[in-house]
């Protein structure tokens, strides 16, 4: 028993399990960087580096082929640790690699807590537009909005998780269910009149869906294309229905209809993350060198408000300068629409300090670690030059260097010295 | 003796590099050079002309000088003269360099029709170009990445034909052989032209044979100022980039406002002397020409002069012979006379460098960037960290090994920072999110920095499989000093790679506010990184030694080349900002040789020759 448990020690504080590891990782990162071709980034993240395991489709079955990013990242954890507890004395010798091997603990550790804690989003604005919320990428929803009130919209989101379960939706906030019927996670809609394929499907019995038809379509991951999902979802009030809605990303207008003389709302959106501040777009800029079409610039010239007042400012956002506010980090992504409408990535790193103390630790530990062999070799090997050429008076061609001291850093030599 | 010797060469190599610097001097009465550095605005810089002649041909033919007749030879700028103004001799130039089977055919081409059995004139494509554009627009409509390598080779080739058109349409309207001539009888009254245009829109009386003539050229100028992409006519001081103008435009303008334009009205009096063949004429004209733009941007002129004589000294050249030079000399070292030849090959490394190391300060200067801007800037400076490095090692070891190696890298690195400047101007402006000196300067720069000392490990080490494997001088001494040249630099590489990953984290979360997104560039940076700490895990752990270490770093320098190259094929992600295609097989072939030599180095040591002593 004490051997076995010796035996797992032995193999957790091996270099054997370090260089395995490394080698894992190194075929795991090049198989997802030729994989973005297909997938794109989103997904190859989601596939391989936030996942214990990674699996190939083989006929129906899917079989596990490779340890995932999570498993390897988490065993060179163990493996640091468990290494650094063993072996651990303090000299000054091994600082440097003692520091450097703590940032890494720590850059591991901070990738892990990005990976569960960062969001984007996106934030299209035309001119003059303002919005407080970021759209999701990836994410939709089923909104219910009840407007009767003058001042403010109550809004009911129910995520597109929820509603693929097709089960009967009850909310405190809503007179009424709200009932999945059908749900397509990607499709396309057309109207009611065109030749419709066989697969065309229409349950609605108010609003759009009336004249239209959704069409299932394959899910597709493809870096350039988003996944526009059809969900048929009835209204049913205490005594009847209200009827059948189709609702769609694709429908970008909510469908109207009254309930208990109150008018209510309904749609299908993107996810959206409401922000404790809100911008609007004065105006966009796409600059070019002259002469050319190369360009050399994009920003957002943007108003930003809260809605307590305590901000109400301009703010520009440009290529390599992004604004960071209330927690989240917003830069200029892209543009569409002719140079009209501008596109803001905002992002949600809480753990986004972590990498920078982790960069500080192993630059700091290497350049310690490796500066002193650097020295240590300069010193004796200028020794040796002297020696060997005051003794012969004549080209020094000595032996190579004695002792263990590496050549390594050699670069930083001090360039005044000459034989 | 020996020192003497080794210094001696070193003065007359560096000697003749300096007087490659001194002015270049004219093929012939004609002071062309002069002509060569008057500036223009493209592609969103100034630069001379003659850089615009050297680029365009080099994106051609694939070289600078224009042959016409065997032995017989134009330089740049006598060949931009040609095109600017003698559109017709121009014309029968042989200089478009055409290899594809299949364009051969489409364009009913042997390939003995052409000088050198590749290149052809204009003259001879004009009754195919209609074919030729429309294959180019069939292929158009292929993606860049999946286009066949005829789709390639005909859109290339259209494309070259459209810049060479354009640069037809500068200073001359195209199709018209007199252009030049009516120009100059409108000139003799410019006043009464302009005012010509004035009564015809006013629909009063005029002189109907003149308002012809320049209602003709008004159409013709607003042609060339559509076709022309130089913009050679500057604004008047005080002016920005934005208002440098095209030939025509300055003409359009003149005629709008009576005054003719100072530079259209030069650079037309260059024209006619030119088509005269008037040397006299010719040198005058491009002497006033001079010193009107002396006058008016005297900094942006003196810029342009030392860019014409940094192009045409051509400092990379040079460096790659002396590197070629000093590799062979160091390997001879190894067999034969080491004394005598180790200092000359480390004298002649040392040259090299120098050139090299000129003209990136003078790139830098041109274009006030730090070193590392583009795929071509980041060959020449791996090449020459990987040679700085070199020579620390020789300055230390002096056996010779640090010269080969640096002899090796320095002229692979140029030749490939050759090939890469066959896409154009290698001085391009940044595209936005690139736009940042100090990113470039620390960044990218540590990342090039760990690339040549990846690089340099792994070329050490193949000189210690191959060394050891084919000859009999890898003694124990000098393997041991090899493997730790190689630990050495290891050490070095893994420190300027992790650094300059990690400075590229930090740039991704200053720009984009994410520390790290898994982009193609970034997962090869990041490759590197890891293969290196395998290298010194795997040696402090005794899992290899000498040898397998060597092995190992041999392996690195596949790893390297797919991080710097490899990844932008792939064509996706943030960084792709360096897609080429043809390159494609000269990576594949690199990752082959670098394979058989592993497979090489793994014959156990019982067997290499070297143990045989």
């Amino acid at each position: 028993m004490i051997s076995l448990l010796r035996s797992v020690r032995d193999l957790f504080v091996s270099l054997r399990l370090t260089v395995t590891l490394l080698l894992l990782g190194m075929l795991l990162i090049f198989a997802a960087t030729l994989d973005q071709v297909n997938l794109g980034t989103w997904a190859v993240q989601q596939k391989y580096f936030h996942s214990f395991i990674i699996y190939a489709p083989v006929g129906r079955f899917a079989v596990p082929v490779f340890p995932g990013g999570y498993l390897i990242g988490g065993l060179v954890l163990l493996n640091l640790i468990a290494a650094h507890v063993y072996r651990f004395a303090f000299t000054w010798r091994k600082f440097g690699i003692q520091l450097a091997h703590s940032g890494l603990i720590l850059l591991l550790v901070g990738e892990l807590l990005s990976g569960l804690w960062q969001r984007d989003y996106h934030m299209r604005l035309s001119d003059r537009e303002t919005k407080n919320y970021g759209e999701s990428y990836r994410d939709n929803e089923l909104v219910v909005i009840d407007t009767s009130d003058a001042t403010f919209d109550q809004v009911v989101a129910i995520p597109e998780g929820v509603v693929a379960k097709k089960a009967s939706i009850q909310h405190p906030k809503l007179p009424f269910r709200v009932v999945p019927k059908t749900y397509y996670p990607n499709s396309m809609l057309q109207a009611r009149t065109t030749a419709a394929p066989p697969e065309a499907v229409n349950q609605a019995t108010a609003g759009f869906g009336e004249t239209i038809v959704a069409i299932p379509q394959p899910v597709t991951y493809r870096p350039n294309e988003s996944n526009t999902p059809t969900a048929f979802v009835e209204i049913v009030g205490s005594d009847k229905s209200v009827g059948v809605f189709l609702v769609s990303t694709q429908i970008v207008m909510p469908q109207e209809f009254s309930y208990m003389g109150r008018t209510w709302k309904i749609a299908m959106r993107p996810t959206r993350a409401y922000q404790p501040f809100s911008l609007t777009l004065l105006k966009f800029s796409h600059d070019r060198y002259p002469g050319t079409e190369i360009p050399k610039n994009f920003s957002s010239s943007l108003r930003l408000k809260t809605p307590n007042g305590h901000d109400d400012r301009d703010v520009l956002i440009y290529m390599n300068s992004p604004l960071r506010y209330a927690g989240v980090t917003v830069y200029q992504a892209g543009f569409e629409n002719n140079d009209r409408t501008t596109i803001l990535q905002v992002v949600r790193n809480p753990s986004w300090i972590l990498p920078y103390i982790a960069c500080a630790l192993m630059s700091l530990g290497l350049s310690l670690q490796f500066g002193m062999h650097l020295f240590g070799f300069i010193r004796k090997r200028s020794a040796q030059l002297r020696n060997s050429s005051s003794a012969t008076s004549q080209l020094p061609r000595p032996s190579p260097a004695v002792g263990s001291v590496p050549v390594a850093s050699a670069v930083i030599a001090p360039r005044g010295v000459r034989p | 003796m020996n020192m003497n010797l080794s210094r001696a060469i070193a003065l007359v190599a560096l000697a003749t590099v300096a007087l490659m610097w001194r002015s270049p001097g004219n093929p012939g009465e004609y002071d062309v050079t002069a002509f060569g550095r008057q500036p223009t605005l493209v592609n969103g810089r100034i630069k001379p002309l003659d850089t615009v002649a050297r680029s365009t041909l080099l994106m051609l033919q694939g070289h600078q000088r224009v042959t016409i007749a065997p032995g017989q030879s134009l330089t740049p700028a006598e060949w931009l003269l040609d095109v600017f103004y003698r559109p017709t001799v121009a014309d029968g130039y042989q200089v478009f360099e055409i290899v594809n089977p299949d364009v051969l055919a489409l364009l009913g081409f042997a390939p003995e029709d052409g000088a050198g059995r590749k290149r052809f004139s204009a003259h001879q494509m004009l009754s195919h170009l209609g074919e030729l554009d429309r294959q180019a627009k069939l292929a158009d409509d292929t993606e860049s990445a999946v286009r066949s390598p005829f789709q390639r080779a005909v859109v290339q080739l259209r494309d070259n034909v459209m810049v060479y058109q354009r640069l037809q349409s500068t200073f001359v309207a195209p199709g018209s052989g007199d252009f030049l001539d009516r120009l100059a009888a409108v000139e003799r009254d410019f006043p009464a032209a302009a005012a010509v245009l004035q009564s015809k829109r006013t629909d009063a009386l005029h002189d109907s044979e003149m308002a012809k003539r320049v209602l003709d050229l008004g159409r013709e100028f607003s042609s060339m100022d559509t076709f022309s992409y130089l913009r050679p006519i500057p604004p008047a001081p005080g002016g920005t980039l934005l208002d440098w103008k095209t030939a025509g435009a300055a003409w359009t303008e003149s005629l709008a406002d009576g005054r003719p334009s100072v530079f259209g009205q030069g650079f037309a009096r260059v024209g006619r002397a030119w088509l005269a063949q008037e040397p006299e004429l010719f040198n005058r004209a491009v002497r006033e020409l001079d010193e009107q733009s002396n006058a008016a941007w005297p900094k942006l002129t003196r810029k342009c002069t030392v860019e014409a004589r940094f192009n045409s000294a051509q400092p990379f050249y040079a460096s790659m012979s002396l590197y070629v030079i000093a590799f062979l000399i160091a390997v001879s070292s190894w067999l034969k006379w080491p004394r005598s030849l180790q200092p000359i090959a480390f004298a002649l490394i040392g040259v090299a460098f120098v050139v090299a190391t000129g003209g990136i300060v003078i790139r830098m200067w041109l274009e006030g960037r730090p070193p590392v801007t583009n795929l071509y800037s980041s060959a020449l400076f791996v090449g020459w960290a990987a040679v700085a490095l070199c020579l620390v090692l020789e300055y230390f070891y002096r056996n010779a090994i640090g010269s080969a190696a640096a002899g090796l890298i320095g002229f692979a690195t140029l030749l490939i920072a050759h090939h890469l400047a066959l896409a154009g101007d290698t001085l391009e402006m940044m595209r936005a999110v690139l736009d940042s000196n100090f990113w470039l300067a620390t960044h990218v720069v540590t990342i090039a920095i760990g690339y040549s000392a990846t690089f340099l490990a792994g070329f050490l080490a193949i000189i210690y499989i191959l060394r050891g494997t084919l000859t009999r001088s890898l003694d124990p001494k000098t393997g041991e000093a090899l493997a730790k040249m190689i630990y050495g630099i290891i050490c070095f590489a893994t420190l300027f790679s992790l650094i300059g990953t990690v400075l590229g984290g930090i740039w991704a979360d200053q720009s984009w506010g994410r520390f790290w997104g898994w982009d193609p560039k970034e997962n090869g940076a990041l490759l590197i990184v890891m293969w290196n700490s395998i290298l010194l895990h795997a040696r402090w752990g005794g899992i290899v030694k000498q040898r397998g270490l060597a092995m190992l770093a041999v392996f690195g320098n596949v790893v390297t080349a797919w991080s710097w190259f490899g990844v932008n094929m792939l064509g996706i992600g943030l960084h792709s900002y360096g897609f080429m295609d043809a390159a494609f097989w000269w990576l594949i072939a690199f990752v082959v040789t670098q394979l058989v030599i592993i497979a090489v180095g793994s014959v156990p040591y019982g067997r290499w020759r070297s143990a045989r002593i």
